[in-house]
Order: structure tokens, then C-alpha cells, then sequence
């Protein structure tokens, strides 16, 4: 069932309704955060404590030949000074990444790209450690590096990963999904086919607050408290356990308030591991923070995909099938986020929101000599890539048949009837209607006056493009039979106490970033028990604290832990009936829940509030056989399938005719992530995730010169949006509930980063329509649009 | 964060003081101002200095803007933010508050300096620009008081590097005024706050039968340093104002200029730019000189 609904706020006030469950509502975050009261990583301070700063290497790849660090040792303040074959002794020099390939935490051989960590120094502050790695004396033996990424598997390429037994060249991993034979038999019958290669380039999530650590290692207790800027603090405890050796009841990380994560944090980064090290080595606390050099040039970056789409589809355009070939590039160690059995995240979902005959994809993935990473930067596994594959190649097709964009996409939906849909890829698309949600992006838009407007205005040589993107996403992983990171399965805990006064702890294994869980989840909880949300305290972010569960990235808090949340409010508020049922002295089946209370069906007066329940918990006198005292309850939630959200955007562009500048002038969001919880949070959801596509479609690549080195090692180099590049957001929204989420609710959280590129770039292209131009690639920097202009569009990289 | 190397900071309290110390300490010495351009650059440590003079406290003495006979005088102190909102000077060389408006973002434009700008020398500063362009002269202090006045073409040496030597200040900037003037600046930038992709300034001044009676362009980014064009002045020179003319200075500006391929963009894109804003802003130029 879809509701359609137009979202317009007219004033602050309308975003502070006090609701009692689901709706707007101040967050609750924000008083701390806007005061300057937030607590960072970087704002602990412990007795003693002291920091550490890492020696990168210069070079993308090279030998190590010698580490001499006598000099840093005598430099005044410095407490330790620790290389990779300090940690080889402890057998600590190589980690496990996510993707089960390995990575230095110090190089020891070799250093594999420019930023690589090669050594730390521990010292009495911040100025002294980094003082001292001046001073720190490295011979490396220079090697040619792999920079292009189509030469990474040449005969003659350079050997990148020698570390890995029986390794002669530099290929990463081999990935298909689809029916090969199925989709060429679609293809050799279509009348239409249209190929484009299609450049994603490395991007980078940039997060205001960069990486760090905080380490205090109890020599006496054995314990290992560990602050750190992580997405999934228990996946972290759990994975630091089996590196590391230590026993995973004396270890606790703490994710305080993060400053944006984006899915930068959600590998563990040698830093981290290099913190814990220096705790242990000089027995005191130990700080690291990564300076915005460090952050940009080794941390997760995303993307880096080049990619070979083809859509094959009958004259009066219908789509039959896509096919794609795809040249993924990994870096210098698999460090992709994902689940272990999806080595390419959910691309598989590139045949989009549309109803094929056929589709298949093969990937090539390959090392090459520079940072490690891969799927970070709000893209829901991949998913990016997908939608901008798909949703460019649709464009392409467009173009081809001269058809409208618009009408093109409408005619090939898929249709309500046909959910759960399963793709030719083997995704079972839970729910979805789309048109409603194409129309009234339309709609606000106006569509038709816009394309009347271009007309005239291409009459008179003024460049205004419209761009169109329709996704669907797959967020919420997942299900625990086939979804696990380095074996632990995707699912969360929850956990909620009802204090005897009525008020409420709800204890999350997810960690905000700034998505704003302690009011959502409050939220959520309140709807289901009838507490106000004022009245819960969201706990999140300490192991010690809270749950086991696998963290906040790919839009999955509210789709897994949301449901959770949810889940265990209801097992409370059985628990709950059970009491009233003793108090009022009628059975449970006599009982109805009217938010906040039980009343005695028929008789209204009889009623007790879940407050007055909560104190009968807790209180004197005598329970109902076979219940406990207390009010609590916990859960792990196990999803049964990933949730789907859609939504329609569409973009307007002047392009300057002289200079080549674009200019974002409108952009219309239509966004359907089932189930609302905080419209003003999905709001500021997109918002953001709008103003990153704008990012990436106009400005944002981490480019490398022929040696290896990052050019983008500074925001000057690599620029990210302002206020000033982006229009007034217009939201929308539909409503289609996810059937197996016990509250509906889809997830939102990268809906508008994954959509809206595809939708920018699609406009540019179309403003350049009378120039002839099909295809150019991100980022669309005047230069770039200029050569398009020109008839010489080339790719990135 | 990053940290720079260990230097020692003294705060200036004259500017014959702060020159004392220049004297006394040498290449190992910088004046800071704004700071918007060196402390990133030690924070990198890309820029190592001993010692840091720290001239804000001269601000007093040397932020000012002064109208005199034929002059406009402003001091090297004077803050972006100063100059940007200046109504006297908007009047005056509307291609200030042009180019003021797309100068970096507030926070900078509080603190950096005209000083500073033309000091730090980067060849992508807008307001070496607009000084070229307003064919300004800089009056550059020393020892024992002695001032020399240099023309912008001898005050840049080179990318990075002024005529103000050890022991030397830039202490003020000169502007003729002339009659019937106009002028106007562009930038094409990849964001807005960032270093300029290119940019053009361009000044003229009508003859009472409405032909140019002298105009100067300047542009940023696209060579070692900033410079005016004489060509392009000569082309223009006892011409009608016209779009034929503009296309020509265009032209020249394409060819005399030295960019080349980077980050920002490719050697062609800034030739194509260079051409394109220097019409647009000669257009403008006259336009205004007419008003």
C-alpha cells in the first residue's frame, strides 16, 4: 500500500512536534553538539597520557632497506619509537583486512603505497612526536609502480604483493553474477544496443573529524580500553581479539561521539593497532589522530570502478537486458568493506528499478600501488557504482532512441504486482512502486515546463540540461545465513530496561556518526511502549555497554537494529500485559494497548500506563506466576532479507556556454524508505547525501600522478561541496512499507548519495546535447565539461 | 592536526621595530599577517622559518585606505575584508570588490591582508591581479627608514618570490586614479573559495569622444606570475569600445599567456579562459566607465 504525501516544512516549528513515536522531533544529540559539549576521540584526556604520530613512506613502491631511528630515539620527549620489524618480534606487522586479504600495520619488505605507515613515535606530546619522525632515517630501494590501473595485469607489470605465497601478478580477484549465455542470446536478438565505458573514479568519504585512537592498556588487569572513531565497535573488539591475541572479555572500545564516518571508519586502520602497540610498550595511554594529509591519502577510499555498461532493448524501448564488464581497482591490499561472500558489495543490483529479460556482469578486480579500501563513502555496499552504471546506460539508451528519458524509465518499471521481485541477479526486491514516486518528482519538478524552458533556451544557445535518476537500493545487511564479516554474522542485538519510574535505557550495538540515533531509536522504541522519547537514553558506541551487533554503515542501523529496537519494545510490552493483566484483574485477552497504556477492553476507566506497570515491576506485592520482576528484555535481530528502498531525482543545470561552469539550479528528491520514523532526520539524510553527489559528479577524485603520488593529499587538492555549490533541496516522499520490517522501515541513510550523481551528471550530459556529447565522465570540473564540449571527452583516469 | 616544525614568535609593535628584526634575524625570519597562506604551508612543513614576526598588531598603523590627489593609497595591513567592503574604493576600482567576492570564504578574508597577498606571490592571487590590472606601485620600506617604490612588474621576481628583500616590508599599495575609468574582475574557480582556474582583470579609461583612451588587463594563473599585458593595452588604445575589439584582446590574452596543465585544468581550457575573460571583463569595464 502506498501513500503519497508531499513533504514541506514552512518553519522550525514544525520540526519540534513532541510526538509520542513516529515523527518530527529536535534531536536530542543536538543541545550537546551544538554547545560544544560533544566528546570526540580526540577530546579524551587521560593521566599520563601520551601520542603518537606515524612515519608514512614518500614513495608509492618501494624497498625497505634499512630503518634507522637512533636519532628519534634521542630526540627530547620521545618514549618509544617502534618500526615493522618491532612488531614482526610480536608477530603483529601484518593484520587481516575485511576482505580476508592481509595488510602491513608497519611495512616490513616493502611499502606498497604512498602514505603506507613504516614506523611510529611515542612522545610526551603532539609537536615532539612529530618532531622526531624527522628525524627517523629510512634507505628505501625505489621500485616502479602499478599506477594504471588498465596495466595492472600486463605480463610486464611490476609485482605488487610478493608478501602472498605463490603470487606472480597483480590480480585481486575474479567476480560474476547473472546468466552470460541468457544475456547474449538477449543481446543478439534486441534491435537496439548501445554501449558506453563509464568511469567511477576514487573518491574519498573525507569525515570534518579524521581517524584516531585512543589506547590504555592495564598491564595489571589486563585490559584494553581502546576510544576509537569506529563504525562498529564490536566487530572492532572482536577482530582486535583475534589479532592482537587478547582476550576478548578484557578488551572494550569505546566509539565516542564520531564526527562523521561515511564509512571511513569502518576498517580497522594500522593507526589504531599502532596505538594499542605503543599503550603496551610504554604501559601509559596513548593518543593517535591522523592529521587531514594522513586521513585523505591512506585511509578507505570508494569507488574506482571502470566499467564497460550495455543495454540491449527493442525499438519502441523496452529494455531487454544489461550487461557490463568491470575493471575494479583495490589498491595495495583488499580492504573493501563487505560482506565476505559479495567481494564486489551489492553491485550485482546494477539492473536497477527495471524489469529485464536478462543481465550479467564479470568483474576483474586488481592491486595496484595506491591506498587501500574500497566501498566506503555512503554507498551501500557498492550500490553507487550500480545505480550510476545503470542509470547512465539508461540515459545512453535514451538518447539512442530519442525517446524521452522520463517516459523511458516509466515504460520499464518494475510493477507493484510483480514484488518480491527477484532480479536476473538473484536480488529478491521486497517491495517497491514506482511510478507514484517518478510522477511526483515530476510533479514538483514540472516536468514539461522544464523541457518547454530548455527548448527556448537551446534556441537561443543557452545550455540547460535535465537529468533524471531512478534508483533502488539494497541496504540493511543481512541475513546471517549468507551475509557475515570475517565470520561474524549480520545480525543485532538490542537491548531495553523500563526503570521503575517508568523511564527507559534502550542499549544499541550500532554507533551514529551523526545520523542521529538517540532520537530515531528513542523514537522507535517510543511508538512501540508509550514512553516519550524524552524519556528514553540511547546507549550506543561502548562494548562493555550495550549488545554484540555489526555497526552503523550501509544503511543498515534502522533496517537491522531499528527492527530491533522495535522488537524488543514489543517483548517488553508483552511482559508488560502480563502485569496489567494482575493489576486490573482481568485476563490478557480482556487487555488492549492504547499507546502508553493497557486498557480493559469495553471499559476505558480500567486502564493502567505503562509507567504505572513499571513501578508494579519493580515495587512490593506479589507478580503473576511465572513472571519475573523487572521490566526489561533483550533481543538479537536476524533480518529475513534486505530492505529496498527507491527514490526519484531529478536534477536542473545551467552550463555556462563561455566557461564551461556548471551550475546545480534545482534538484528534486523523491525519496520512499518505507516506514518514517523522523521526516526532519530523513531530511537532513538526504540533504547531506545530495550535497556529497554534488561532490563527486562535479568536483571530488583522488588522482594520482605516473609515480604514485597522491595528488589530492589536501582540501585544496581535493575539493568537497560548500553551500554555495548546492541549490534549495526539494523533497518529496512515498511511503511503501518493507513487508518483513516489523515496523516497515527501509533505511535512508545513503539513498541520496547512491542517486544523485547519476542524476547530476545526466544533466550535464543533456545540457550538452547540442554539442553532440552522450558521455563524460566525473568529476565534471569546467575543464572536463569543456572538452566534452569540444568533442574530446576523456576519461579520469 | 598538523603540526609545524619548532619556530620562535615575536609580535611586532612598529613597523620600524618589526624591520629592526628582519634586520637582525635574517632569511630565518617571516613576517606573518593573515597567516592564511604560510601557516598551512609550515603545518605541511613545505615552509620552515626560525622565526615569525607577527605584524598584526601593525594593523593600526597600516590598515587604512586614503584617497590623495590622482592616489589611492591603501596600506598593507589592510585586511580583505576591509577592502571588500569599502564603498569609497568600490567606487573607485569596482574590480576590488569583484574580485574581494570570490577571494576564499569569510574566515579568510577577516584576517588575510592586501600585504600578505602580495607578498606570498602565489602566480593564482586575485589580488596581484587586480594590482597589475590598476597598474599599482608598492612602496617597500627598509633600514633606517628608506623607502623604495617599485611598479608591480619589478615588485614580482618570480613565483614565490618578491623585490622585497631581508630586512624589507611592503608597507603600502598605490593606485593612479584617472578619470572616466571602469574596471571589473572574473574568476572561474572549480569550487567556489578555491585558487582561481583562471582570472582577468581589466581597467579602461574613455577619452571625452568615447574611445579608450588607455585600458590594462591582468591575469592570474596562467604564467609564473601575474602580469599585465601591453599588448592587449596597445590593441586597445584610441579604439571604440566593440565586441570585435574585445575578441581581439581576447585573442591576445590566448596567445601571450604561459598556463599550464594541472589539477585545475588543461593548458587549452585556461588559453580558452584567458580569452573569454578578458572580454567579459573588458565588456564590463567599459560599461562602467560609461556610467
Amino acid at each position: 500500500m502506498t501513500t503519497v504525501h508531499e513533504s514541506r516544512t514552512s518553519s522550525f516549528d514544525d520540526n519540534d512536534q513532541k510526538p509520542v513515536g513516529f515523527g518530527r522531533m529536535l534531536r536530542k544529540e543536538d543541545p550537546r553538539l551544538i554547545r560544544g559539549r560533544g566528546r570526540f576521540t580526540d577530546d579524551v584526556q587521560l593521566p599520563g597520557m601520551l601520542h603518537l604520530a606515524i612515519l608514512r613512506s614518500p614513495f608509492a613502491h618501494a624497498r625497505v632497506v634499512s630503518v634507522d631511528t637512533s636519532a628519534a630515539e634521542a630526540s627530547p620527549g620521545v618514549r618509544a619509537v617502534v618500526t615493522g620489524e618491532t612488531l614482526k618480534g610480536l608477530g603483529l606487522a601484518w593484520m587481516p583486512t575485511l576482505s580476508n586479504d592481509v595488510q602491513a600495520v608497519l611495512a616490513t619488505d616493502k611499502v606498497r603505497f604512498q602514505g603506507q605507515e613504516v614506523a611510529f613515535v611515542v612522545a610526551d606530546d603532539r609537536y615532539a612526536a612529530r618532531d622526531a619522525l624527522e628525524l627517523i632515517d629510512v634507505e628505501y630501494d625505489v621500485l616502479d609502480p602499478v599506477i594504471d590501473v588498465r596495466q595492472a595485469l600486463a605480463p610486464d607489470a611490476p609485482l605488487i604483493r610478493d608478501d602472498l605465497e605463490g603470487k606472480t601478478n597483480n590480480h585481486c580477484f575474479d567476480w560474476e553474477t547473472g546468466d552470460a549465455d541468457e544475456t547474449e542470446a538477449v543481446f543478439a536478438r534486441a534491435d537496439v544496443v548501445v554501449a558506453q565505458d563509464i568511469v567511477y573514479p576514487r573518491v574519498h568519504p573525507a569525515p570534518m573529524e579524521t581517524c584516531g585512537a585512543v589506547a590504555d592498556f592495564d598491564a595489571v588487569e589486563g585490559k584494553l580500553k581502546l576510544w576509537s572513531t569506529t563504525q562498529a565497535p564490536h566487530a572492532h573488539r572482536t577482530l582486535y581479539a583475534i589479532v592482537a591475541g587478547l582476550p576478548e572479555h578484557k578488551i572494550q572500545v569505546i566509539a565516542p561521539d564520531i564526527g562523521g564516518g561515511f564509512g571511513n571508519k569502518v576498517p580497522i586502520y594500522p593507526g589504531y593497532v599502532c596505538a594499542i602497540v605503543g599503550s603496551i610498550v610504554t604501559g601509559k595511554p596513548v593518543k593517535w589522530m591522523e592529521d587531514r594529509s594522513e586521513n585523505l591519502i591512506s585511509t578507505g577510499f570508494a569507488r574506482d570502478y571502470i566499467m564497460r555498461g550495455e543495454i540491449a532493448a527493442t525499438r519502441d524501448g523496452k529494455i531487454l537486458g544489461i550487461r557490463t564488464n568491470v575493471l575494479a581497482d583495490h589498491g595495495a591490499f583488499n580492504g573493501t568493506a563487505a560482506p565476505v561472500k559479495y567481494p564486489a558489495g551489492f553491485f550485482g543490483v546494477f539492473t536497477g528499478s527495471y524489469d529485464l529479460e536478462a543481465a550479467y556482469c564479470k568483474m576483474t578486480a586488481v592491486y595496484t600501488n595506491k591506498a587501500p579500501g574500497g566501498v566506503a563513502y555512503a554507498c551501500s555496499f557498492r550500490i553507487t557504482e550500480a545505480v550510476y552504471l545503470v542509470e547512465r546506460i539508461v540515459d545512453c539508451l535514451a538518447a539512442e532512441l530519442d525517446m524521452d528519458p522520463a517516459e523511458l524509465r516509466l515504460k520499464n518499471f518494475i510493477q507493484p504486482d510483480q514484488f518480491p521481485y527477484t532480479t536476473k541477479t538473484g536480488w529478491v526486491y521486497d517491495s517497491g512502486n514506482y511510478e507514484p514516486t517518478m510522477r511526483q518528482a515530476m510533479d514538483i519538478a514540472g516536468y514539461a515546463e522544464l523541457r518547454a524552458e530548455q527548448a527556448e533556451k537551446r534556441a537561443r544557445g543557452e545550455l540547460m540540461g535535465i537529468g533524471i535518476s531512478f534508483f533502488t537500493e539494497a541496504v540493511g545487511a543481512g541475513p546471517r545465513k549468507n551475509m557475515d564479516i570475517l565470520g561474524l554474522g549480520m545480525a543485532d542485538g538490542c537491548e531495553l530496561r523500563v526503570h521503575p519510574t517508568g523511564k527507559a535505557v534502550v542499549r544499541l550495538s550500532v554507533k551514529t556518526q551523526g545520523q542521529g540515533h538517540e532520537t530515531t531509536f528513542a523514537q522507535i522504541v517510543a511508538e512501540e511502549i508509550g514512553i516519550p522519547p524524552a524519556d528514553i537514553e540511547v546507549v550506543h558506541g561502548d562494548t562493555d555497554q550495550t549488545p554484540f551487533g555489526l555497526g552503523t554503515y550501509g544503511s543498515r542501523s534502522t533496517p537491522v537494529s531499528g527492527a530491533a529496537a522495535a522488537l524488543v519494545a514489543r517483548k517488553v510490552r508483552d511482559k508488560a500485559q502480563l502485569i496489567a493483566s494482575a493489576m486490573l484483574e482481568v485476563t490478557v485477552a480482556d487487555l488492549e494497548w492504547v499507546k502508553g497504556s493497557f486498557q480493559v477492553k469495553g471499559d476505558p476507566a480500567k486502564a493502567v500506563t505503562i509507567q504505572q506497570i513499571a513501578m508494579r515491576a519493580h515495587g512490593a506485592g506479589d507478580l503473576p506466576d511465572g513472571v519475573e520482576g523487572g521490566l526489561e528484555a533483550q533481543i538479537c535481530y536476524n533480518p529475513s532479507n534486505l530492505t529496498y528502498p527507491h527514490g526519484a531525482y531529478i536534477c536542473v543545470v545551467d552550463v555556462d556556454p563561455g566557461t564551461a561552469q556548471v551550475k546545480v539550479r534545482r534538484f528534486i528528491a523523491v525519496d520512499d524508505c518505507g516506514t518514517r520514523i523522523n521526516p526532519m532526520i530523513i531530511e537532513g539524510q538526504v540533504h547531506g547525501g545530495l550535497t556529497d553527489g554534488v561532490g563527486m559528479a562535479l568536483m571530488e577524485m583522488i588522482s594520482f600522478d605516473e609515480d604514485g603520488n597522491c595528488l589530492g593529499a589536501s582540501l585544496m587538492d581535493y575539493l568537497i561541496p560548500t553551500a554555495l555549490e548546492v541549490p534549495d533541496w526539494e523533497t518529496g516522499y512515498t511511503v511503501t512499507p518493507s513487508p518483513h520490517h516489523p515496523i516497515g522501515a527501509k533505511g535512508v541513510g545513503e539513498s541520496a548519495t547512491v542517486g544523485s550523481p547519476p542524476a547530476i551528471v545526466n544533466a550535464v550530459v543533456d545540457a550538452l546535447k547540442p554539442y553532440g556529447v552522450r558521455h563524460a565522465d566525473m568529476p565534471l570540473t569546467p575543464s572536463r565539461v569543456w572538452d566534452a564540449m569540444r568533442g574530446r571527452a576523456t576519461p579520469p583516469i | 592536526m598538523q603540526v609545524p616544525a619548532p619556530f620562535e614568535y615575536e609580535r611586532a609593535t612598529s613597523v620600524d621595530q618589526a624591520i629592526g628584526l628582519l634586520e637582525r634575524l635574517g632569511s630565518s625570519a617571516r613576517l606573518v599577517a593573515g597567516g592564511h597562506s604560510l601557516l598551512p604551508m609550515m603545518k605541511l612543513r613545505l615552509a620552515n622559518f626560525e622565526y615569525l614576526i607577527d605584524i598584526n598588531p601593525l594593523h593600526d598603523e597600516l590598515g587604512y585606505i586614503r584617497s590623495q590627489a590622482n592616489e589611492l593609497r591603501i596600506g598593507a595591513m589592510t585586511r580583505h575584508r576591509e577592502l571588500l567592503e569599502s564603498d569609497e574604493l568600490a567606487a573607485a576600482f569596482p574590480i576590488f570588490r569583484d574580485a574581494e567576492r570570490v577571494i576564499a570564504d569569510p574566515v579568510v578574508r577577516n584576517r588575510g591582508t592586501l600585504g600578505g597577498s602580495l607578498c606570498q606571490a602565489d602566480p593564482s592571487e586575485d589580488l596581484s591581479a587586480v594590482c597589475t590590472t590598476l597598474d599599482a606601485s608598492c612602496v617597500i620600506r627598509g633600514p633606517g627608514g628608506a623607502e623604495r617604490v617599485v611598479s608591480m612588474e619589478e615588485f614580482h621576481v618570480g613565483p614565490y618570490e618578491t623585490a622585497v628583500g631581508d630586512g624589507e616590508m611592503l608597507i603600502e599599495v598605490r593606485f593612479p586614479v584617472r578619470a572616466n575609468g571602469g574596471s571589473a574582475y572574473q574568476k572561474v574557480e572549480r569550487r567556489a573559495g578555491d585558487w582561481a582556474v583562471v582570472s582577468a582583470g581589466a581597467a579602461v579609461w574613455l577619452a571625452a569622444d568615447g574611445t579608450i583612451a588607455d585600458a590594462r588587463v591582468g591575469l592570474a594563473a596562467v604564467g609564473p606570475n601575474t602580469t599585465g599585458i601591453p599588448e592587449i593595452s596597445e590593441a586597445l588604445r584610441g579604439h571604440e569600445p566593440a565586441e570585435e575589439l574585445y575578441e581581439r584582446a581576447g585573442a591576445i590574452a590566448a596567445r601571450v599567456c604561459d598556463p599550464v596543465t594541472d589539477q585545475r585544468g588543461s593548458e587549452d581550457y585556461k588559453r580558452h579562459l584567458a580569452d573569454e575573460l578578458t572580454r567579459r571583463t573588458l565588456r564590463t569595464a567599459v560599461e562602467r566607465a560609461r556610467s
